[in-house]
């Protein structure tokens, strides 16, 4: 909890609601009838609307992107190091928005919302939402808030995956894309890692086939295991060493299967933590959305050719101990962009903390960002 | 922005066409991108590899890729650019023969400046020291210098010889980047900085 809101917040923020009833087609073939999108902006849209800056989220983040709700939140919004007054993504020049996604469980419809044929929630038959499906319910909101081009779309990992693909599908409504910490297409290590958290969702006896609102349940165990599987793949061998070594929980071992080693015991919390605030099929859909990403599939798995039609400059930044989307990743989209004539700014940020640090204040990362969107301002004469 | 180039930058930017692509390695703080994308009308990208340059050349909206040229090109496709400059690098990189080499393999042209270790103040110095050269262009010690290649004209038109390439331009000049006639008429002895045009 905030004693006071620091000078560089941007303060109290409430989510806002927007309503579609114009019918969703979505990639799969299946449709959403109508939905609802969960929403926060911070700072103000200007006269012509051209400050607007969408931030797309990762596969366990919302819409809760900077801010506190309240002064009895404990934390701020999940991107609150580089969204604010004087900070990388400036809010006394940019209006940013950031929403919850289909699909998500943090407000937006989704597999925890109400089906309206059946009346009971979604569960496991919520639709399969793909990246593009993200990007036309982010355009459509865009247009309810009469935003027709955003000075910049920007997201990290996931969230990276979702501006790229604006670029493509929305080549005219955006002038700078950020991918950050992200990779054209998921490895096969990567859909590997994906499965083995779907599996241990989908096992747990409590799951009932995706069906566990009904039955007053939730997969929590399962939904534990995928989640210290994930979190371990965010950070780097290094960073744990650094933040747990060996250390024990006790002054020595006590040969038990229990938790012993506080890496375990941390593991157990961050597990713990997020089984009981996030969806589990949420979870599952988000996962799968990743599985499927990749655009260049469409274009002879030629990225270059790909991208070829977007009109946007890019900003791609990268991590030395990411190894979940390693540099060589963003570097693939660098080298399309590169060879496909396109204005790209990349650099490669040394950090120890794996791919979460896209999320952490880094000096380096910080300065080098926020001169990019000094850049996107005096560029656009914001 | 100022409309004043370093003069060796001077040199190289009235080789470079307008409207053509330029590719420059090691682009420090990008004044010579900058220059050619507003004087001349350029496109281009600048590969550089540290923090601070990257951070100005993002400040002036330059294409900045963090890339190390130990590396190679490999970012960049056979023939997409139409001149690949290289700035006082040359002699700091690992294999100098094959960034040659990738130069050419990326750009129809290369423009490449280097400091010649054949100046006679060098000479002068290591015969008459016994000691590594230091000078204002070649301020390092032996074993702390970036520059880990050093060579003279000659031997660089030699590789350019054993190659196969053209020179097709080459400036010298002091260590102010000014011509002398005396320079042209023996440039590898009085030449301490050289700006050499190159293609296949």
């Amino acid at each position: 909890m905030p004693q006071q809101i620091p000078a560089d917040s941007v303060g109290i923020v409430t989510p806002q609601v927007a309503k579609f009833d114009e019918p969703l087609e979505l990639r799969s073939g299946k449709t959403l009838q109508s939905y609802e999108l969960v929403y926060e902006t911070y700072g103000e849209l200007n006269a012509d609307k051209s400050n607007a800056v969408l931030i797309c989220h990762a596969l366990s983040g919302h819409h809760h992107a900077a801010g506190y709700h309240s002064m009895d939140e404990k934390k701020p919004g999940w991107w609150d190091a580089c969204i604010g007054p004087g900070k990388a993504i400036d809010t006394n020049r940019f209006f940013v928005l950031c929403l919850n996604n289909l699909g998500g469980c943090h407000g937006s419809t989704g597999p925890t919302s109400i089906n309206p044929e059946t009346g009971k929630p979604w569960g496991g038959d919520f639709p399969m939402v793909r990246v593009r499906d993200w990007v036309e319910s982010q355009a459509r909101l865009a247009d309810y808030l009469g935003i027709a081009k955003f000075a910049a779309v920007i997201g990290g990992s996931l969230g990276g995956m979702q501006a790229l693909r604006w670029s493509i599908q929305y080549p005219e409504r955006l002038n700078y894309c950020a991918v950050i910490a992200s990779a054209p297409k998921l490895s096969a290590q990567n859909i590997a890692f994906n499965e083995v958290a779907r599996n241990a969702i989908m096992k747990d006896p409590e799951f009932h086939d995706g069906q566990y609102l009904e039955k007053n349940a939730i997969p929590k165990t399962g939904l534990m295991t995928a989640r210290m599987l994930a979190h371990l793949t965010y950070l780097s061998d290094d960073a744990m060493g650094e933040k747990f070594g060996r250390d024990l929980k006790t002054d020595e071992i006590q040969y038990e299967y229990s938790p012993e080693f506080q890496v375990e015991s941390y593991l157990h919390y961050q597990g713990e933590k997020f089984s009981t605030s996030f969806d589990a099929n949420t979870y599952l859909l988000m996962t799968k959305a990743l599985d499927y990403f990749d655009p260049a599939q469409y274009y002879d798995n030629d990225l270059a050719k790909c991208l070829s039609n977007a009109q946007c400059k890019f900003f791609v930044v990268s991590f030395t101990t990411d190894w979940r989307f390693s540099p060589e990743r963003s570097e693939e989209i660098v080298d399309a962009l590169v060879e496909a004539d396109k204005d790209v700014t990349y650099a490669c940020i040394e950090s120890e903390k794996g791919h979460d640090a896209f999320l952490i204040p880094i000096p380096r990362y910080v300065k080098l960002f926020t001169a990019y969107m000094n850049r996107v301002a005096k560029e656009l004469n914001l | 922005m100022s409309n004043e180039l370093r003069s060796d930058l001077n040199i190289i930017q009235d080789w470079v066409s307008p409207e053509s692509q330029v590719l420059d390695l090691g682009c420090g703080q990008g004044d010579l991108l900058n220059y050619l994308q507003s004087k001349k009308q350029c496109k281009g990208y600048g590969l550089e590899i540290h923090s601070d340059s990257i951070v100005a050349c993002v400040e002036k909206g330059i294409n900045v890729i963090e890339h190390d040229l130990n590396n190679g090109l490999s970012h960049f496709k056979d023939g997409s650019v139409d001149t690949v400059v290289m700035t006082q690098a040359l002699q700091a990189v690992r294999r100098p023969d094959l960034l040659l080499d990738e130069m050419l393999r990326v750009g129809k042209e290369a423009i490449i400046t280097f400091p010649n270790f054949g100046y006679w103040r060098t000479r002068l110095y290591l015969l008459s020291k016994g000691k590594m050269p230091m000078s204002k262009t070649l301020p390092y010690n032996w074993y702390d210098t970036p520059n880990i290649h050093m060579c003279t004209f000659r031997d660089f038109e030699k590789l350019c010889r054993e190659k196969g390439l053209k020179v097709v331009d080459r400036t010298v000049v002091d260590s102010n980047h000014q011509e002398h006639l005396s320079i042209t008429l023996w440039p590898n002895l009085l030449g301490e900085i050289a700006i050499y045009r190159v293609t296949k």
